[in-house]
């Protein structure tokens, strides 16, 4: 689809230590670079190649991304938090773009 | 973290149906197409003998239509519920206005299409639905098939029915149309010769090549289909069908597949509406 919109599903709240699970999807086409159009010539490569996880600017989880997988590409991931604070969502696309999301947790 | 790999080269299945073998899988009945053995109640997906094509879905892909986030569907939706709320045309004018609250005025309207549509003599679909009331309601220029457009505004008109039985009436006026869709169905055509029925009626549960064949039902669309990276009509799903067994298709919205529209969707009467459905 035209707008790429990241999603991040994570609780917003969650007690000292706790282990939490943190959802992501983002609609990206994957184009993976080996695939040929209707008159033979191959359709370049544009996927998206690098995904970034920080809480409170720290880097805590991160994962390169192969030509092999698919459009949209969903990635579900743990953290322990000990205090309250934000995550920093990053996707990075072949293009250059950066496609970022946020969110804050509170932690009782 | 879930990896899919990208099956390459469409057409692929088409060239692998030369000298199509349909391999009987022994004691299938109720158990899981992955294998795993376990006996699972299907609940809703599962009325007597008509069963959603959920329940010929590997473990993987049925748990990624049951996380509405995981279900790359519902960003198709997301669009859709935009689209609702969006004045277009020159009435000015948005679904919201007329029809209010989706949830409320749009709770069961996908369980009874395609209707009768007494204006035009023929069959009508929730696409066609949705395009008529874009041209006459809105004055603006209907959704082209397979845009995202109207992928996502069905998805989102569908998906408020969502859980309730399909309930389509092939009587009446409708009845006519209804004899045309079933004809159609039991028709051989293409170079291999085939009738829906041969797949569809005759085996599911079996498997032809790598895929394992279900009923054929058209609860869950439009469907995020795993091999095509994206939401499809149930018009592409026939077109594909047509295609795998050397057929021409029709072209989207045509008479004749609404009319087999009508005819598949009253063989799943009494299945839940699936809308967003997720298969490979
Ligand atoms: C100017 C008013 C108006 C607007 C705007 C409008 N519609 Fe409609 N819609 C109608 C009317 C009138 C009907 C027919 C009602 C009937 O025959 O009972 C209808 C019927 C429908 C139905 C079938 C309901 C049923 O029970 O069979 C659907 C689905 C629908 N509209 C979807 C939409 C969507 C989606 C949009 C926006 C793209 C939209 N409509 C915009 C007036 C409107
Ligand atoms: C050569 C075998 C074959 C024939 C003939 C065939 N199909 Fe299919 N069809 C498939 C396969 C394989 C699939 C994907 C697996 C499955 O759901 O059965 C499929 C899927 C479908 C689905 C999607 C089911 C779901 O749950 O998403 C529908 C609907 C369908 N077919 C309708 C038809 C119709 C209508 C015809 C006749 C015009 C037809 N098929 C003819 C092989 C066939």
């Amino acid at each position: 689809m035209a707008t790429i919109r990241p999603r991040v599903k994570a609780p917003k709240k969650a007690a000292a230590g706790e282990i939490i699970e943190i959802k992501t999807l983002i609609n990206h086409d994957m184009e993976s670079g080996q695939r040929k159009d209707k008159d033979g010539n191959p359709i370049p490569r544009q996927i998206i190649h690098k995904f970034t996880a920080e809480f409170n600017g720290t880097e805590f989880f991160s994962v390169d991304l192969a030509p092999a997988i698919s459009a949209n590409p969903y990635l579900s991931f743990n953290a322990k938090v000990d205090e309250s604070g934000e995550f920093t969502f990053r996707w990075f696309d072949d293009d250059g773009s950066v496609y970022e999301d946020t969110k804050s947790i509170e932690v009782t | 973290m879930t990896r899919m790999v990208k099956i390459p080269g469409g057409g692929r299945l088409s060239r692998l149906m030369a000298g199509l073998v349909i391999a009987a899988v022994p004691a299938t009945g109720a158990v899981a197409a992955d294998g795993d053995g376990t006996r699972i109640d299907w609940g809703p997906y599962k009325v007597g003998d008509v069963r959603s094509g959920y329940t010929y879905a590997g473990a993987q892909t049925r748990a990624m239509q049951d996380d509405d986030f995981q279900n790359p569907a519902f960003l198709w939706l997301e669009r859709g519920a935009e689209l609702w709320d969006t004045a277009e045309g020159a009435a000015g004018k948005a679904c919201a206005d007329c029809h209010g609250d989706a949830e409320e005025s749009m709770a069961d309207v996908a369980t009874h299409y395609p209707i009768y549509f007494e204006d035009w003599g023929k069959l009508m679909n929730i696409e066609q639905r949705i395009n008529w009331c874009r041209e006459t309601q809105m004055q603006a220029e209907p959704f082209e098939w397979e845009s995202d457009d109207l992928l996502g505004i069905t998805a989102f008109v569908k998906h408020q029915s969502k859980g309730l039985p399909v309930d389509v009436s092939v009587d009446g006026p409708a009845a006519p149309f209804f004899e045309k869709g079933k004809a159609f169905y039991e028709e051989r055509r293409g170079q291999l010769d085939m009738a829906c029925t041969h797949c569809h009626v005759d085996h599911p549960g079996d498997l032809i090549r790598a895929e394992t064949l279900s009923q054929g039902q058209a609860n869950g669309f439009p469907t995020y289909r795993l091999k095509w990276q994206t939401l499809g009509s149930l018009h592409r799903r026939f077109r594909g069908c047509n295609r795998n067994i050397r057929a021409e298709p029709f072209p989207y919205g045509s008479d004749e597949y609404t009319n087999l529209e009508l005819y598949v969707t009253w063989r799943g009467n009494g299945l839940p509406v699936e809308s967003p459905s997720v298969r490979k």
